[in-house]
């Protein structure tokens, strides 16, 4: 368990994380989300002791991280794939983190046949693949055996199988009841991985639920209805109690899922549809929605800019169906 | 839990290549060049002025190659701390070792220790070679001050190591520590302690004052302040507030 209190970090006058607090908890995978430059690498940098937070604290299972007799038996983290010394081999970077933290060698073996790096064990690290950095990586991260995993982007850079690789591995990890803690800048990537989700926005915290909630608060769907008897239509669900509101080239749209509804009313009243369609927004759009306010770096494009001004304010929470599917 | 990370930083420096070549260009270049210049002393010592045979100085002669040796050790001090920088590895490092006055004090004793074998085995190596090559002119151990000034040698190539170490702990860079270091060693002390307007303070450096233990005989008219494990206590001092800025900066700074 990783617990967060308060924690805050400024650099000069720019704050980059600004008074999170929040719970990753065991058993499941915990995505971590938010813009490029959000604050998470600082945050995980903070959770590991490496930067000194400005206020706030972080608690390990309930201790510091300097308090932790061998942290990486705690703790395992996947910072910078490339954050190892090029000239040393596979087998001897790992072999110095597993001495300094009295973990026996042959969990070396152990955690290079786990990330499939066995054969080039004895080659030098700089030759490596961001692929297969990002394997040795993981390998130091699952070398104490910890209760508690942190990855910060690990599928960035990689091929598809790669990918594939680490969300089973995540995945499986979790269901061992491990607490798996794992940033990403992508919100279709959470949404294959995570079952719980915090997503910040410029340091600060914007949603901490499950991703079930997630997708049932901020995927808003609407019905869209084209007939050529539009008055017709407008009055039977209006009557209905149906708000509609007219869109450009007659279409009609409703808020909510209920096309089944809608269908019905027209059959009944023997009005012609040419097209009656649930639409949905992808939870893609959802998380943009989200952080539009709290973007360091916005493109401005039309579409930036319409989105630019809503602010990290609260989503409105459309009654949806909670079995709804990304996809419609 | 010391001796768990004293034995991971024994790995990290035996498992890195740059290890290998400065200590070895270390050892190499002092013997060398203290056997090049005993076997030229001896061939030009005819021609010698009296007042410099008076002075005249065997075991010093043989730790001629000293000053550029010097420099080997300088380069591996600091490759020894920057490599975490420059790799990026030290965030994995502290995160194995947060207690990171325990992490950097591990890192320097092990440094230390290789680094005073090789310059043991340099300094008398380039004793015995250096007195063998100037025959008749040369001294033996049993002479009084010759095992001093021998130990010394080794001792002042350590000194040397660990204070590059903690310099470069501060800078944390390798190209701008070496920048500073190589120079410093190799042109500006020279300078500063032969300059008479600036020699009183040039003596106080750390080579300066660290490489008067390896002299056993004391030129006429010398008015240095301090006798030869003076000179060394001096380069201790600074090896100490060196490692001292290290530590404070490594555990005032965000990794």
């Amino acid at each position: 368990m990783i617990e967060l209190e308060g924690l805050t970090k400024r650099y000069g006058d720019k704050l980059a994380v600004d008074n999170l607090t929040f719970t990753v908890r065991p058993g499941t995978v915990t995505g971590f989300l938010g813009p490029n430059g959000a604050g998470k690498s600082t945050t995980m940098r903070m959770i590991l002791g490496l930067d000194h937070p400005t206020a706030g604290s972080v608690r390990i299972d309930g201790r510091r991280y300097q308090e932790l007799k061998d942290p990486l038996t705690y703790i395992g983290a996947l910072l910078d794939a490339k954050a190892v010394h090029g000239g040393r081999s596979a087998y001897n970077h790992l072999l110095c983190l597993a001495q300094s933290n009295g973990i026996p060698a042959r969990r070396v073996d152990e955690v290079l046949d786990i990330v499939g790096l066995t054969p080039v064990a004895r080659k030098k690290a700089k030759n490596f693949s961001l692929g297969m950095s990002q394997r040795l990586g993981i390998a130091a991260a699952l070398l104490g055996d910890p209760r508690i995993l942190m990855f910060d982007e690990p599928v960035n850079g990689l091929d598809p199988e790669g990918i594939q690789w680490i969300r089973s591995l995540m995945k499986s990890l979790a269901a061992q009841g491990r607490t798996v803690f794992v940033s990403s800048h992508l919100m279709s990537e959470m949404a294959l991985t995570a079952d719980h989700l915090v997503v910040i926005g410029q340091g600060r915290l914007l949603a901490d639920m499950s991703m079930a909630d997630f997708i049932a608060q901020n995927s808003q769907c609407r019905v869209r209805i084209r007939t050529p008897e539009r008055e017709r239509m407008l009055d039977v669900l209006h009557t209905a109690g149906i708000t509609a509101v007219e869109k450009d080239g007659g279409l009609l749209e409703v808020e909510g899922s209920r096309a089944e509804r809608i269908g019905e009313l027209a059959a009944e009243h023997r009005i012609v549809l040419h097209e009656l369609s649930s639409q949905q927004s992808s939870l893609e759009e959802a998380f943009m929605q989200l952080t539009a306010g709290s973007v360091e770096y916005h493109a401005h494009t039309g579409q930036a800019q319409q989105t630019g001004g809503t602010g990290p304010a609260v989503v409105p929470a459309q009654p949806v169906a909670a079995d709804t599917k990304k996809e419609s | 839990m010391t001796t768990q990370i004293i034995r991971s930083e024994w790995t990290k420096i035996r498992s890195v290549a740059s290890t290998v070549w400065t200590l070895s260009l270390a050892l190499v270049v002092t013997v060398a060049l203290g056997m090049l210049v005993s076997a030229l002393t001896r061939h030009g010592f005819e021609n010698m002025r009296e007042q410099d045979r008076l002075s005249f100085d065997p075991t010093y002669i043989s730790f001629a190659g000293m000053g550029l040796g010097q420099l080997a050790m300088i380069v591996f001090g600091v490759l020894v701390v920057t490599n975490e920088y420059s790799t990026g590895m030290i965030r994995t490092s502290l995160a194995a070792v947060p207690q990171r006055g325990v992490f950097l004090a591990s890192k320097v004793a092990v440094a230390t220790a290789l680094a005073l074998v090789v310059g043991m085995v340099t300094s008398f190596l380039a004793f015995f070679l250096g007195q063998a090559l100037l025959g008749s002119l040369g001294t033996s151990l049993g002479e009084e001050g010759v095992l001093r000034a021998v130990i010394g040698g080794g001792l002042y190539m350590a000194l040397i190591a660990m204070f590059s170490m903690g310099i470069a702990a501060m800078l944390r860079s390798p190209m701008l520590s070496l920048g500073i270091l190589m120079p410093f060693f190799f042109l500006i002390s020279g300078i500063l302690g032969a300059v008479p307007a600036t020699k009183k303070f040039g003596q106080f450096l750390p080579d300066q004052a660290g490489s008067r233990i390896m002299q056993v005989v004391i030129p006429a008219g010398d008015d240095t302040p301090y006798g030869p494990w003076g000179g060394l206590g001096i380069m201790a001092l600074w090896v100490i507030a060196a490692l001292a800025g290290g530590y404070l900066l490594l555990r005032k700074r965000d990794a």
